[in-house]
């Protein structure tokens, strides 16, 4: 079978390359506010890819019918639409997760790799792409969320997968993990400033291996590439 | 200008039919998942209510069972819905849900369930703020001491056992959050003593919460 060369661009842009969490830096506020936890981090993950993956798709599917000048209220509507029908389902079928996420949910409308991809991508492409592009850019960030998450809870509970049950059902209860005990948690990775310093720590780690990559090859010429910088990150 | 005027009419348009195609699917959405919604934060209060009073002390339906807390003058205690537990009629015991507002960041929700001879059923942090790490110890999955409380009574107006073990009292603090447990200690005493002084009128009332 061959790999469609466009597909496998868009993967690796998403995937690695220009990913929306380490790279393009979009939506810190929820990657660093609900990954405390892996569940957590699954939870936010799963419902921004969802929304990214339909706000694309739409915004793919509309893009001849809206004018240049509205665009932007338009894309608004879209994503806050299907932001708001997420938090009423996730109300509704996973209330547990739903509570403990809670305030964040609302936030993926303010995320702004979101509307950065609607803008930069789907606008332009037809549904297939613009779809594949967001489930991609959905599993970069998800990516970077479930490792930021296991980093934390590791280090500031000493268990993997905690309230997998919230998620998953109550069979999921069993998949906790111990990975150690201990007596009191560590406080630093559990609170705000952990995530940053993990955060730092993840992005150093990726630029440290395209780092050896480029020394290992040969240098070649790199085509630029669009990179939407958004200024209203709340 | 005449050229203008269209222009931004049919940008209008365009702006409020996708308004409008939005709002419906939202709305939509929201008629398909409201009985469900409600549903969930029922099942979730009935768990709750017979966790804190258990099923050989209650054959009612709790949730359906319940008043607004009459107003008391003595006491500054922040007092929501009571419901009532009753076997064979009999009362047994009432879930007062109270909130402790001295908490270290906000309010705390509190399920206090006690038993006729004022003596604590069960407790439940229902909502809270409390830094993650430190005073969330009062949720039952983070730690099991809120349990602490079950059995326990106020014997009389000066009773210093209540209050976390650094104020004399009887309970632990955590290992750098004291204050958490400092207005749950606190609050769980006031609402027994708010019992106490208002049992009569909170197990005769007709229960008024049905369609809240």
């Amino acid at each position: 079978m061959k790999i469609n060369p466009e597909y496998k661009e868009l993967a690796w842009q998403g995937l690695w390359k220009n990913n929306p969490g380490l790279v393009q830096l979009l939506g810190l506020c929820p990657l660093l506010a609900v990954t405390s936890t892996v569940v957590n981090a699954l939870g936010l993950g799963i419902a921004t890819m969802f929304v990214l993956i339909c706000s694309n798709a739409t915004v793919s599917a509309i893009r001849h019918w809206v004018p240049k000048e509205i665009r932007i209220p338009i894309f608004v509507l879209i994503i806050a639409a299907f932001v708001t029908c997420v938090q009423l389902l996730m109300n509704a079928y996973t209330y547990g997760l739903y509570q403990s996420l809670g305030i964040f949910l609302p936030l993926i409308v303010t995320n702004c790799a979101i509307i950065g991809r609607a803008e930069a991508y789907a606008s332009k492409n037809p549904i297939k792409q613009a779809s594949f592009d967001g489930l991609m850019m959905g599993l970069g960030f998800l990516a970077v969320l479930v490792i930021l998450g296991a980093i934390r809870e590791i280090l500031g509970q000493g268990t993997l997968f905690d309230g997998a049950n919230l998620l998953l059902g109550a069979w999921a209860t069993d998949l906790k993990i111990q990975v150690y005990q201990l007596d009191s948690q560590f406080l630093l990775a559990i609170l705000p400033p952990g995530a940053f310093i993990a955060m730092g720590f993840l992005i150093a780690g990726k630029n440290a291996i395209d780092h050896k990559i480029a020394q290992a090859k040969p240098k070649k010429l790199e085509q630029a590439i669009e990179r939407v910088r958004v200024n209203f990150e709340s | 200008m005449s050229t203008l005027l269209p222009a931004i009419s049919k940008n209008a348009k365009i702006l409020a039919l996708f308004a409008i195609v939005c709002t419906l699917s939202v709305g939509l959405v929201h008629v398909l998942t409201k009985e469900r919604i409600s549903m969930q934060a029922q099942q979730q209060l009935i768990k709750q209510l017979n966790e804190i009073i258990p099923k050989s002390s209650h054959d009612n339906e709790m949730f359906r069972d319940c008043i607004a807390a009459p107003i008391d003058n003595n006491t500054d205690l922040l007092v929501d819905v009571i419901y009532r537990a009753r076997l064979n009629g009999v009362s047994t015991a009432a879930a007062i849900k109270a909130i402790a507002p001295n908490g270290y960041s906000g309010n705390i929700e509190l399920l206090i369930a006690i038993n006729v001879d004022g003596s604590i059923s069960g407790v439940r942090a229902l909502e809270h703020k409390e830094t993650p790490g430190l005073g969330d110890k009062i949720e039952l999955r983070k730690s099991s001491w809120i349990e602490k409380f079950s059995g326990k009574g106020v014997l009389d107006d000066n009773d210093t056992r209540w209050g976390v073990m650094k104020d004399g009292g009887m309970f632990d603090q955590f290992t750098g959050a004291t204050i958490t447990p400092r207005a749950v200690v606190k609050t769980v005493k006031k609402t027994i003593d708010y019992f106490k002084a208002n049992q009569a009128v909170i197990f005769s009332n007709t229960s008024n919460c049905e369609n809240k």
